[in-house]
């Protein structure tokens, strides 16, 4: 009964799968978010969650990986974002069905009451800090901190894997060369996390919980926090093996998997496979079709967006802050595009001018 | 039953001769003594006196930025008492740590390091996740939004830095493929776009030994160089960094008229 679970979801488990899955599950959450966070949702996705991680520790494999010493913090990540993620739902939900009502919200009721800090907002921290002090002495004195082999230049383990937290950019490698997956990427999320107050400026949904009001800001923000950094950063650390190959969550990591690699370029699709001619020899006409499709992504959508479903948008934040965000969000949504253009057609390259390390 | 006289064990201790001659005068609850108590202790006083009472619970903030200073303090004590033990150096590094391990009974010194680091940047990120949910970042709290943002990133950069000390296999091939990123960086990584493009006649410019991967690592792999830089960077330069960042975003929380709160 158990290996054939097992076996289930070995045989299911794909990034596509579990990138597709976990993006259903996100659109439902954000579209009935009332009826998700509602009790009888909330436990059983909980005891749902419970139950395939005690059902995962039955297997020698799936406990190895999730007991290995610095993977500890990413199971405790996963619950407790999850749960302050429900949390944080909840609230914004009951608020907004106060505002429905014409009631204020819970912070409003007690926004002009005020508390000494000695000892209310005090005691609070006291107690938190005492909590996690708890914990860590607990977690430091039951759980070592690994020590490997001493480093050897020579001997290079596989797979070789980053920081966790940053193990989500080296998933992205695999659609991604290194100055975009490690370079251009990390640092236009910060930019764009930067960006965040000043796209966003509307001071009315400042300082409780809502949902409804900023629902296009809180989706967005969501989506990039849960499906394009932590899920990354989990498939990254649970479930790749050497090589960099993908492994279901009860396959054991053969280092002599083979996986076939059939990537093509969007040039070589275009004019060996539809065009039937050969690659033509200067690199810019070999690549005027990927060029002018990513001038085209980045050029379209915010000139069609601006004059008609983004309109109100466009004119609220002028055309600077507008185009910016567009940008950003363009450049967010790069990521899955290119995921699903591998998954489908095998895509490697857009644009791919080796001459120059230019590849996209 | 009511005219019963109660069980007090406060009063009871409270009243106590030992009590009393340890504290010579009671513990005040007036608001006076509760407001002097923060304005006269110089750590109280990050705080105001008085706050709003929906920004106070925990249910809104979750305390997660307090509790991200308290886990940075701890990792600055543990980090200190480390240092006493740990040579940065490709001779001593490994086996300071494996003495750390080996000769200290009951020893977690590392354990609460390493532990709290990893906690440090899952409190850091529920921060900024409440921060955002509230829509705490909007003006006038904007630039200090930006601050977070900044210390987000130094957060994840000193546990990178600290990744590699403990010099073994999982350290150094774990920055190895950190520092590999660096290689692709536009115009300044040697095999970044564009930095073919910066010669002069036929000198390159950008080489492997000349562009941000070789300045981040003292060398063209992970060394003695690369060692040495990173125990300074972690235990001097980012640290230094963070706490004046520190200052600034806690001193703006107050500027900002305090702890978010609905208009």
């Amino acid at each position: 009964m158990i290996d054939i679970f097992k076996n289930f979801v070995n045989a299911i488990s794909s990034p596509v799968v579990i990138f597709s899955a976990a993006t259903a599950v996100f659109a439902l959450f954000v579209t009935f978010p009332r009826q998700a966070t509602s009790k009888p949702v909330s436990l059983a996705v909980l005891i749902g969650a419970l139950a395939f991680f005690g059902l995962g520790l039955t297997d020698k494999h799936f406990r190895s990986i999730v007991f290995m010493p610095d993977n500890v913090p990413i199971v405790g990540l996963i619950f407790i974002f999850g749960y302050f993620t429900w949390y944080a739902m909840r609230k914004a939900v009951i608020n907004d069905m106060r505002v429905e009502r014409g009631e204020p919200t819970v912070e409003q009721t007690e926004t002009n009451e005020k508390v000494l800090v000695f000892p209310y907002l005090i005691f609070i921290e006291f107690v938190t800090a005492l909590a996690y002090a708890v914990i860590l002495v607990l977690w430091s004195i039951f759980l070592k901190a690994p020590l490997e082999e001493p480093a050897n230049p020579t001997v290079s383990p596989n797979p070789s894997k980053a920081p966790w937290y940053f193990l989500g950019l080296q998933e992205m490698l695999v659609y991604f060369d290194p100055w975009i997956a490690g370079v251009l990427l990390p640092t236009l999320i910060i930019l764009g996390l930067c960006a965040i107050p000043y796209i966003d400026r509307d001071p009315s949904g400042s300082g409780y919980y809502s949902f409804k009001g900023r629902k296009a800001v809180i989706v967005t923000y969501l989506f990039g926090f849960w499906i394009l950094w932590t899920l990354l950063v989990i498939m990254g650390t649970f479930l790749r093996g050497p090589n960099w190959n993908f492994f279901g969550p009860f396959e054991a990591w053969d280092a002599h998997k083979v996986v076939p690699l059939l990537n093509v370029n969007l040039s070589e699709l275009i004019f060996i496979k539809w065009l039937g001619i050969g690659l033509p020899k200067q690199w810019f006409i070999r690549e005027a079709p990927g060029i002018l499709l990513t001038a085209l992504y980045l050029a379209v959508p915010p000139l069609i967006l601006a004059r008609t479903k983004l309109k109100e948008v466009y004119k609220k934040l002028g055309p600077a802050r507008y185009q910016i965000m567009v940008f950003l969000l363009l450049m967010m949504l790069s990521l899955p595009i290119k995921m699903y253009l591998r998954w489908a057609f095998n895509l490697k390259y857009i644009v791919a001018i080796p001459e120059f390390f230019f590849n996209i | 039953m009511s005219d019963k006289p109660k069980f007090d064990l406060g009063k009871i201790i409270t009243e106590s001769q030992i009590y009393k001659s340890m504290f010579r005068h009671g513990y005040s609850t007036s608001e006076r003594d509760r407001a002097l108590s923060v304005m006269t202790n110089v750590f109280f006083h990050l705080h105001p006196v008085k706050v709003r009472k929906s920004g106070a619970r925990f249910g809104f903030t979750w305390c997660a930025g307090g509790l991200s200073f308290f886990v940075f303090l701890t990792l600055v004590v543990s980090g200190i008492l480390l240092m006493f033990y740990y040579r940065p150096t490709v001779e001593h590094a490994y086996n300071d740590i494996m003495a750390l391990r080996e000769h200290v009974p009951f020893g977690i010194m590392r354990e609460l390091h390493r532990w709290g680091a990893h906690a440090m940047i899952i409190t850091v990120w529920l921060h900024m996740f409440r921060v955002f949910m509230t829509g705490s970042y909007k003006p006038p709290r904007e630039f200090n939004w930006v601050i977070g943002v900044i210390l987000l990133v130094l957060t994840m950069l000193l546990s990178f830095t600290g990744y590699l000390l403990p010099w073994d296999q999982l350290a150094m091939w774990a920055i190895t493929v950190g520092s590999n990123m660096a290689r692709a960086t536009p115009f300044l990584g040697h095999e970044g776009p564009g930095a073919a493009l910066l010669a002069l006649g036929d000198i390159q410019l950008v080489h492997s030994g000349s562009d941000v991967r070789f300045a981040l690592l003292g060398g063209r792999f992970v060394g003695a160089g690369a060692l040495l830089r990173f125990y300074i960077l972690h235990c001097v330069a980012i640290p230094t960094a963070v706490v004046i960042l520190m200052s600034v975003h806690f001193w703006r929380i107050r500027k900002d008229g305090g702890i978010s709160g609905p208009l």
